[in-house]
């Protein structure tokens, strides 16, 4: 059914609530929280209203800078990783019967329902020297003695890719079961195996869901907080950790709030890029 | 030994037996249409040629050499989906280079070769549009000539036109049998479309449940079906119920003078309404009332009582009105155009 445009400004009535809700819950709060972050700082005491961009120069200190960097470089492995495995997983699991296919995503959708701090710890404890897996390894005789994988990088990479994993799944799984199953087989009766066929024809046709799936799993991914406090040493932690190491402890409210406006418009920047994506439809077409 | 043949392939997907033990032979350059109602098991006789199903049992060989185990991609051949299959991300000159870059051929051996396909199917210059700029009968084309890209041994289709409109339809068959024989490859093509199979094919492969009912050349199928499902199957057929009788058979309302069951008792005989022949007038050996008449332009199908039987005639028009509901008549079964089948074979 098609609607037409808005005329008068009581079309605008259905969507009124929502806006209101989003005008007091998010942008009211943003531009608080861009207000201070351009108010000044007062040691010893809180913040008083000024004009200074001061808290955004500190971005270019070395030590700012390199956890922006890492964070950056986190989220992108993170979605690199998610999509690694993501990938082949959602196309074999869209092949398989319709019953495991319900079951596999049933259980996707249960580690969703997991807390944060649960996945934090659990992990924590199955990758730790006392009770951790390496001692299941040490059992089977792989290795000599058990080791403590966490703190560490690749403990907090474990922590970020199990909790976006399901995520990649969703964002994947409906694109890759509207995939018409006779590209594959077309290619392969043109002369490709079935590995070759999958690099050159599905994933080619799958580039845009490949890529909004990025983006979300990135934008995922850079807001992580209690994983990399739980599972990482200080040098693993993101930005999100220093927001809340400024406000809270340093009580340097103003330095907080421009790397969450930092934060906030890198993400709506991304959302924006994934929704250029999806809108440009038609390959080839002028 | 040389084409295709079958030996005694059957697929199993748990309890349900698609192809049931079908043995088939196939030679060089023919044209062969797989036909039958859906769900009779072509299109999965059609993917098990292809090499995108395994037969559950059974033996594939083509020129000689069992192809069971060979993987699809590396049995030289085209195939047309019902789909079209075409690979939305490439252009119509990057589709049909497909088959022929992966098999390492120049940039310029491609260019020179889609060329030459465009040209054999009417298209052209199109090379650098997009799947999505094309018509039906278009894309139709363009699939066959990725299919034939690189000259295969066998050419398979599966309802490659069942998306067209009629019209476009009788266009691609006459232009796809010209195409078929040009190039004298051997083509597989699996239809639900009886019209189609006989005008096309050099043989029909008539099949239900999973079994092959006939294979013979449409037109001897047509005028001698294998059995009643054949008859019914292919054009129309009045199948009637008949017992022995003095010199011919009997019906419910008359008789056929002439006409042998052999040795039974009972059989079921198939007419084509053509052959059934109208005379005026209410005697002869087997009257009958005309309950509908439908005209059909080029003929006119009359619906006859004759007893408990219907038997459906097709005329010419008569210029003079010629028959109307409610009128007695006598007709004509020809002995010589009736086929036979044993009583108790279904339909």
């Amino acid at each position: 059914m098609r609607r037409n445009p808005p005329q008068k400004p009581a079309d605008y009535l259905p969507i009124a609530f929502p806006a209101a809700m989003l005008a007091l819950f998010f942008v009211v709060p943003f531009g608080i929280m861009v207000a201070i972050s351009v108010f000044k700082r007062v040691q010893g005491g809180f913040y008083e209203p000024a004009f200074t961009l001061d808290n955004y120069a500190r971005f270019l200190t070395p030590f700012f800078g390199e956890v922006l960097m890492f964070s950056l470089a986190l989220a992108a492995i993170v979605s690199v990783v998610c999509l690694l495995i993501g990938v082949p997983f959602t196309y074999l699991l869209t092949r398989i019967g319709r019953r495991y296919q319900v079951l596999w995503l049933i259980t996707l959708l249960a580690v969703l329902s997991l807390s944060e701090v649960i996945i934090g710890f659990a992990w924590s404890t199955l990758l730790s020297r006392t009770a951790g897996l390496s001692n299941f390894l040490v059992f089977l005789s792989i290795m000599d003695k058990p080791e403590a994988w966490t703190p560490g990088f690749g403990a907090v990479m474990t922590g970020l890719v199990y909790q976006a994993f399901p995520y990649t799944v969703l964002v994947l799984y409906p694109a890759f079961s509207r995939l018409d199953p006779s590209l594959m087989e077309a290619a392969r009766t043109l002369g490709s195996s079935p590995l070759r066929a999958f690099w050159n024809v599905v994933l080619p046709i799958m580039r845009k869901t490949l890529l909004a799936t990025f983006i979300i799993v990135f934008i995922f991914a850079l807001g992580a907080y209690l994983l990399p406090q739980i599972l990482g040493r200080p040098q693993h932690w993101t930005l999100s950790v220093l927001v809340t190491d400024q406000a809270i402890y340093q009580s340097n409210m103003p330095f907080a709030a421009a790397m969450a406006v930092f934060l906030v418009l890198s993400s709506l920047f991304l959302v924006g890029l994934s929704i250029l994506v999806s809108e440009k439809k038609g390959i080839g077409t002028p | 030994m040389s084409g295709l043949q079958l030996v005694d392939i059957t697929k199993r997907y748990g309890a349900v037996t698609a192809v049931d033990g079908i043995s088939l032979e196939i030679e060089d350059g023919a044209f062969v249409c797989l036909l039958g109602p859906s769900g009779c098991g072509k299109t999965t006789l059609l993917r098990m040629i292809a090499g995108l199903e395994d037969p559950s049992a059974g033996d594939i060989s083509l020129q000689g050499a069992r192809i069971n185990d060979m993987p699809a991609h590396k049995r030289n051949l085209g195939m047309v989906f019902q789909s079209l299959a075409l690979f939305p991300h490439l252009t119509i000159g990057e589709n049909i280079a497909y088959p022929l870059k992966i098999r390492g051929n120049s940039r310029a051996d491609c260019e020179a070769r889609v060329r030459d396909l465009l040209d054999m199917v009417q298209l052209p210059g199109i090379e650098n549009r997009s799947t999505a700029q094309l018509s039906g009968g278009q894309r139709q084309r363009v699939a066959i000539a990725r299919a034939l890209a690189v000259s295969p041994q066998l050419f398979l289709l599966d309802e490659p036109l069942s998306a067209l409109d009629a019209k476009l339809r009788e266009a691609m068959q006459v232009e796809l049998r010209q195409l078929q024989q040009r190039l004298g490859i051997t083509t597989i093509v699996v239809t639900h479309d009886q019209r189609e199979a006989m005008s096309m094919s050099d043989k029909i492969v008539v099949m239900s449940n999973g079994k092959v009912e006939q294979m013979a050349a449409p037109i001897e199928a047509y005028k001698k079906p294998a059995s009643p499902f054949v008859a019914d199957f292919l054009g129309q057929a009045n199948l009637i119920r008949v017992q022995k009788a003095e010199s011919g058979a009997a019906l419910s309302g008359g008789r056929v003078p002439g006409l042998s069951l052999g040795p039974r008792n009972e059989a079921l005989i198939s007419i084509r309404p053509e052959d059934v022949v109208i005379k005026g007038g209410g005697e002869g050996p087997l009257p009958a009332d005309v309950v509908f008449i439908r005209e059909m332009g080029a003929t006119v199908e009359v619906h006859l009582d004759a007893g408990a039987d219907r038997i459906i005639a097709l005329a010419p028009p008569k210029r003079d009105g010629g028959l109307k509901v409610g009128a007695r008549v006598s007709i004509d079964l020809p002995a010589d155009a009736c086929v036979v089948f044993d009583s108790r074979e279904a339909v």
